[in-house]
């Protein structure tokens, strides 16, 4: 008892001394009452969105009160990202760098690493009814602290409100207004005396807490420093001073602040129990540390957030102790005490300063030639630098050979070369010392402990799965999950859970670990109860990952602890954080009650919600519950339609709530189960309507955006008539809130106009008498169309507006605006009215505003200047289509400003007008304009010798649409022109001008051939072969057709001599190609006119062209299908000799040629001619090349649709009992597939087999008769 | 394993077996595929209507009484199986 009294005494003691100093850290911080005015910025107060999924409430006190520390001094981002910075090119290359979690990490979700992995919990179910030790932690313990903590806070808080009251008396006075207590700065009031040496001093503690290499510099005792300074107390270079103990007392620092530097304590948690009584028992490193933090080489900034876990537990405290000493200067090898981090650091500035040395006299001497140099005096005015950094570099060689030397030899010296591990265990990066280092010491497994043998191998395990090849991975991670229960949950929980708190953890790492507690929670089952909320701490984050994949991989192992764990135990782990005092910790452990609640189900959990949501102890808790309801309805979504009424009952209260907050989130959550279960549920939304339509009249800013936002999405639940009702009800304010300045409530504003109106029961006279004119006055304004999520989300709402108002009330309002002087604005006009009149059509504009509409749509396309044209084309191209013959009046205009601008000097403007060209083609001939079309036909013409490829490829482009539309004979040019034209055209290789010039001489091809002499299209043959090689698959696709129509126009003979030659090139691509043009010509002019002149191919000796010639027969049996059966015995001799070639390439293609034949003629009654074939295939059935035995197996299944499997099976059972396994494997495949394609017709076929003296194996059923 | 069975249904034969249970393999003995005929055949008896309804005339039996005596044959088409030789 005693002892326990004690140690609750010491806890309280430590409690007020944290309370003391943290008082320092919450003065520096707040300094106006951040709740009224949300922080230095004015629109902090504001979310920046309140999206559905993503919501952060992260502006509790909590976090105000914890100062916002810069990690480090730093360009602005934007700048930063624009720089080019060398590692790019590896990426370039291909090859990602595995990237830190942590780097692409912001600072809210950097919170993690304040958690603690907090010890095990007792487990009730173990130990039945027995008191628990009292060791060990119980449910009660653990609220306890909560509790604790929380009081703590307010305590913490009720102080900093106190204290800003002084400072607000004081600051009345005139008397204090001097810059000194501008500073609001403990020191400053007490010491001011000696305000001007503080002024500077002060700086430092602003930064973050210093590390160990930084004492050892001045514990070294450097000869050269004491013949180079004298240095003045003036300028206050402390470094040359030997340190004193006495100096501490006069020294302007306060030893317990040098403790706790107030961007050092994170949460208040990490740091009090060490550095501060380490801080008072060696004050001198401590005090030496300031200047240092003023290196250029911050190595501190770091660490403070990130020292590692192990400081974290409890009654350990090693690290700081290590810190706090004065290290020699060799610390670089005391790997198991600094941070990965401090390491890193030390050794990037060793480097740097090894390079960064200043040249010596003698290094100079050397470098020049003794004569043609003279040594001048510096100038009077010169004064060294005496920063103490470089001073102390310039150290390390006083005396020495300013060359190489050979150094001495050191065998304990490990150097930055991590040391070979024994045992054929992978790499350790720096970092990983910390957690494996133990691996290192080469002892004697059979002398340890069986404990420690057991954690030496869990810890080898895991090194291997997380640094090692694949395989190792791969076994280790088979070990450790079949070992779990033999290593049991504590061991393996106490190595695996650290290494994921890990501060350099990568992508990588964290999902192979996290597969691995995924694995091992499985087996352990029940056994992890104790291990709950440790593991949650260090899987809740991945919640908030912005990886989907994390988030997803989080999920499941909450989702799988949860049914492992069960219900009871993930309560009484997770109902301490519910309230706890930090924001994070409160967001992600709702996140985790709702994958809970997925996991073991909503009804199982309601009434544990519903207790938290009616909390009256605290209102985070309630937040928090609020909060659970609202992650379940995004997760789950319309799965919550059974348990919707009780979910709404659980959190209506929260809309009344005294706190802001909470009201907020009751909001929020009420818009997340609206939009889940849309469009069913409105009678459980049933009591909140009055409440909420009340709210929006009382509430204003955050509040009223949230309140808005439910009733956006309850609206769309209603019935016509409600619906009506209830919009007029929130229509007055929404239309207040039309003016508002905030960008956000212009977004929700939008929004829940849009769900408004797009919902049944709202009146088109209403929306036009009542929201029109505040809508337009209000948000058709220049300024909207420059941001770009207001830009969407107003043509957004725009465009649903049109759909219950129509076409003429909004394009008549906006019509005028496409005059306007400003660009975006017009823009955005645009892209409204081609959406409105895509989406309704044209027939209520009526003639002047169709009047008004072209003569504005001209005159935005004539002045755009930017880069983004499509908006314009497309606009153009919807209002010209949707139009349609009422355009006749104004195409000698659009024609006219389209001639014009194709001659423009911008090839951009010159592009535009082709592209329209092709957009209004088919409007033009709607209209009659053959004559204006023909005309533009000869313009285009005239511009074929456009330099520009993607010019020319519009133009290109445009000329096939007129084409298309006028037909061949009326199109002028007339196509004898046209078509010689383009044959050089061909020869363009850019992929734009090619596809729009092969798809142009196609179409010419197959419909106005006869226009064009033979003579040309050889020609044009010729230049086709080149377009084989094309990349993109449409060019080849379109190429291959032309051949086809080329072939039908002038006969198969020549252009077949033209493609079998093709067929000696050496690119494979192009041989393909051209076996596909033999295949389809064979197809567009039957293949009798082919076939010949294609088996007489085969007689030359050449691999190439054999292979091309059966690879088109192949082709060619699957293009002609059933007309194969009149050629199958044609081609048999061919492909037998084929089948029974010494290559194999020989025999793989003329098998899938088989396939298709048999494929083609299945049932048309070639059976003789397949199994004279099948002959041929079956022996090659031992192949072992992947393609030639799948080309055979393709072979064997066509045969079985062709012959039926019966015969198939027959060819099978042979070898299906062979005394060769290799064999008996083969045929067993081959029976395999066959079986699976046709099982039933093998009943009939299989082979009568005897009974034997037990066993009957006959099937007497067969042989009945009637 | 061949390398081409990478490709086809062949590379899971585990998974084959499991999915398609008639399926065999270079370890089977007679009696293994004997059982499988034997279900394959009864099932196939039961499933087409004609065949069933000319047994049963074959049998004087009703056509339901076939069915019912087809799938009761189904348990242990061939008997109890042979004992191992070698193990």
């Amino acid at each position: 008892m005693d002892a326990e009294i004690a140690k609750a005494q010491e806890e309280r003691k430590k409690l007020e001394q944290q309370l003391a100093s943290e008082q320092l850290a919450s003065l520096n911080s707040v300094t106006f009452d951040t709740d009224l005015y949300g922080g230095n910025n004015p629109f902090e107060g504001y979310e920046k969105s309140i999206p559905v999924n993503e919501d952060e409430e992260n502006l509790d006190t909590v976090d105000s009160q914890v100062p916002r520390r810069l990690a480090s001094y730093t360009a602005p981002k934007s700048i930063m990202n624009d720089m080019p910075r060398g590692g790019d090119d590896d990426e370039a290359l291909g090859f990602k760098k595995p990237q830190k979690i942590i780097d692409r990490e912001d600072d809210y979700r950097r919170r993690r690493l304040n958690r603690v992995i907090s010890p095990e919990r007792h487990d009730a179910f173990a130990n039945g009814d027995k008191t628990p030790d009292v060791s060990v932690r119980t449910y009660a313990d653990v609220m306890r602290e909560e509790a604790l903590k929380r009081k703590k806070e307010e305590t913490l808080k009720l102080i900093a409100d106190k204290k800003k009251e002084e400072e607000a008396e004081k600051e009345k006075k005139p008397a204090d207004s001097q810059a000194t207590q501008k500073r609001r700065n403990r020191w400053d009031q007490s010491q001011e005396d000696s305000n001007a040496k503080k002024a500077k001093a002060s700086s430092d503690w602003d930064l973050p807490d210093s590390t160990p290499g930084i004492g050892r510099w001045d514990a070294t005792p450097t000869p050269g420093r004491v013949g180079d300074a004298t240095p003045s107390l003036s300028r206050k270079n402390r470094w040359d001073e030997t340190p004193t103990p006495g100096r501490v007392a006069d020294s302007d620092a306060t030893p317990i602040g040098g403790g706790l530097t107030p961007g050092a304590t994170p949460a208040g948690m990490t740091w009090d129990a060490t550095p501060k009584l380490g801080g008072m028992a060696t004050p001198t490193p401590k005090r030496q540390r300031s200047r240092w933090d003023e290196t250029p080489a911050t190595m501190g900034s770091a660490t403070p957030g990130a020292t590692p876990a192990a400081a974290y537990t409890p009654g350990v405290t090693p690290v700081g102790g290590v810190e706090l000493a004065t290290p020699t200067p060799g610390a670089i090898n005391m790997r198991g005490a600094i941070t990965p981090e401090q390491y890193n650091l030390l050794r990037w500035e060793k480097d740097i300063e090894d390079r960064n040395r200043p040249l010596t006299d003698e290094e100079l001497d050397i470098m020049f030639p003794q004569e043609g140099y003279t040594i001048l005096d510096p100038p009077a005015s010169y004064v060294p630098i005496r920063t103490p950094a470089r001073k102390l570099l310039a150290t390390p060689t006083p005396m020495g050979t300013p060359l190489y030397a050979i150094p001495e030899e050191n065998r304990g010296q490990q150097f930055d070369v991590p040391k070979e591990l024994p045992g054929g265990l992978p790499f350790m990066k720096p970092e990983d010392y910390q957690y494996f280092g133990a691996l290192l010491n080469e002892e004697d497994e059979e002398e340890l402990s069986p404990d420690e043998q057991k954690e030496r191998k869990i810890m080898k395990l895991l090194l291997k799965v997380k640094n090692g090849t694949p395989p190792q991975r791969k076994t280790a991670l088979r070990q450790l999950t079949d070992k779990a229960r033999e290593f049991g949950a504590g061991p393996l929980f106490n190595r695996i859970l650290p290494l994921l708190m890990q501060p350099t953890l990568e992508d990588q790492e964290r999902h192979l670990l996290v597969k691995v507690i995924d694995r091992v929670l499985y087996k352990l089952d029940e056994l992890v109860r104790p291990y709950v909320h440790k593991i949650l701490v260090v899987i809740e984050p991945l919640l908030i990952d912005e990886d989907y994949y994390a988030r997803v991989e989080g999920r499941e192992i909450i989702s799988n602890l949860s049914k492992a764990a069960g219900l009871a135990t993930m309560i009484a782990a997770m109902r301490p954080d519910i309230d706890n005092i930090d924001e994070y910790v409160r967001n992600t452990t709702a996140r985790a009650f709702s994958v809970v609640a997925s996991a073991l189900g909503i009804p199982a959990l309601l009434p544990f919600l519903k207790a938290v949501c009616q909390s009256k102890k605290s209102w985070q808790a309630r937040h928090t519950g609020i909060k659970i309801v609202q992650q379940i309805a995004i997760l789950i979504g319309c799965a919550v339609l059974p348990h919707l009424r009780s979910l709404v009952e659980i959190i209506e209260h929260g809309l009344n709530d005294e706190n802001q907050k909470v009201r907020t989130i009751t909001a929020l959550s009420l818009a997340a189960l609206a939009e889940a279960s849309a469009p069913y549920g409105i009678e459980s939304f049933d009591s909140v309507l009055k409440p909420l339509w009340k709210g929006i009249r009382s509430h204003r800013g955050k509040v009223l955006a949230a309140f808005l936002k439910a009733i956006g999405f309850i609206i769309p639940l209603m019935d016509a008539i409600y619906a009506s009702y209830y919009t007029k009800e929130v229509m007055v304010i929404l239309i207040r809130e039309f003016q508002s300045p905030d960008e956000e409530m212009k977004k929700i504003v939008l929004k829940v106009v849009k769900q408004c109106v797009s919902t049944e029961g709202v009146e088109a006279d209403y929306i036009r008498s009542d929201i029109l004119p505040e809508f337009f006055r209000n948000f058709w304004v220049r300024r909207m169309a420059l941001d770009r999520r207001n830009y969407k989300q107003l043509v957004e709402t725009t465009v649903e507006v049109a759909n219950k108002v129509g076409v003429a009330d909004i394009v008549g309002r906006i019509v005028e605006d496409l005059k306007d002087e400003s660009e975006p604005y017009r823009r955005m006009v645009m892209e409204t009215i081609e959406k409105v009149v895509a989406d309704l059509g044209a027939s209520d504009i009526d003639a002047r505003l169709e009047e008004l509409l072209i003569d504005g749509i001209l005159y935005a396309f004539q002045e755009q200047t930017s880069d983004d044209a499509n908006v314009m084309l497309n606009g153009f191209g919807a209002v010209v289509n949707s139009l349609g013959q009422r355009v006749k009046p104004y195409l000698p205009q659009i024609c006219g400003t389209i001639k014009w601008r194709l001659n423009n000097k911008s090839a951009k403007v010159r592009q535009q007008a082709a592209d329209l060209i092709s957009r209004i083609a088919v409007v033009m001939k709607q209209c009659q304009e053959e004559q204006l079309m023909g005309h533009l036909g000869v313009v285009l013409y005239e511009y074929l010798g456009e330099e520009y490829p993607e010019v020319l490829g519009s133009i290109l482009g445009a000329l096939k649409a007129i084409v298309n539309v006028i037909g061949m004979t009326k199109m002028t040019p007339p196509i004898k022109d046209l078509l010689p034209r383009l044959t050089p055209i061909l020869k363009n290789r850019h992929e734009k001008v090619q596809e729009n010039c092969i798809d142009l001489v196609g179409r010419i091809a197959d419909r106005g051939a006869e226009f064009v002499p033979a003579r040309e299209w050889m020609r044009i043959c010729f230049e086709l072969l080149e377009m084989l090689k094309a990349h993109k698959k449409g060019i080849r696709r379109a190429t291959v057709n032309t051949f086809g129509y080329i072939a039908k126009a002038i006969g198969p003979q020549d252009v077949l001599a033209t493609l079998l030659n093709n067929l000696k090139v050496q690119e494979r691509q192009n041989r393909v190609c051209t076996t596909v043009a033999i295949a389809i010509v064979a197809e567009t002019c039957s293949p009798f006119t082919v076939l010949p002149a294609l088996m007489n191919e085969y007689r030359v000796p050449e691999l190439n062209v054999q292979n091309g010639v059966l690879k088109s027969l192949s082709f060619l049996f699957e293009y002609i299908g059933e007309m194969g059966k009149d050629y199958i015995y044609a081609v048999t001799p061919l492909l037998e000799d084929a089948l029974m070639d010494r290559d194999l390439v020989h025999r793989q293609t003329a098998a899938s040629a088989v396939k298709h034949m048999a494929l083609g003629v299945a049932g048309l009654g070639c059976e003789d001619a397949l199994v004279h074939l099948m002959n041929y295939v079956w022996p090659n059935i031992f192949e072992t090349s992947p393609h030639v035995i799948n080309a055979v197996m393709e072979a064997i299944e066509g045969m079985r649709v062709a012959l039926g499997a019966a015969v198939v099976l027959n060819y099978c059972l042979q070898g299906l009992f062979h005394p060769a396994r290799k064999v008996r494997e083969v045929y067993w495949k081959i029976y395999n597939s066959l079986y699976i394609g046709a099982q039933d017709a093998l009943v009939a076929a299989y082979p009568t087999l005897d009974d034997e003296e037990s066993n009957i194996y006959s099937r007497p059923e067969l042989t009945m008769f009637v | 394993m061949q390398a081409s069975d990478r490709f086809n249904i062949n590379s899971q034969l585990e998974h084959l077996q499991a999915k398609y249970v008639g399926t065999g393999h270079a370890d089977m003995n007679r009696f293994e595929w004997a059982v499988n005929i034997q279900r394959d055949s009864y099932a196939s008896y039961v499933g087409h209507h004609p065949i069933l309804s000319y047994f049963a005339i074959a049998e004087n039996e009703s056509i339901g009484r076939e069915r019912y005596n087809f799938m009761q044959k189904m348990l242990l088409p061939c008997g109890l199986p042979p004992e191992r030789e070698d193990d």
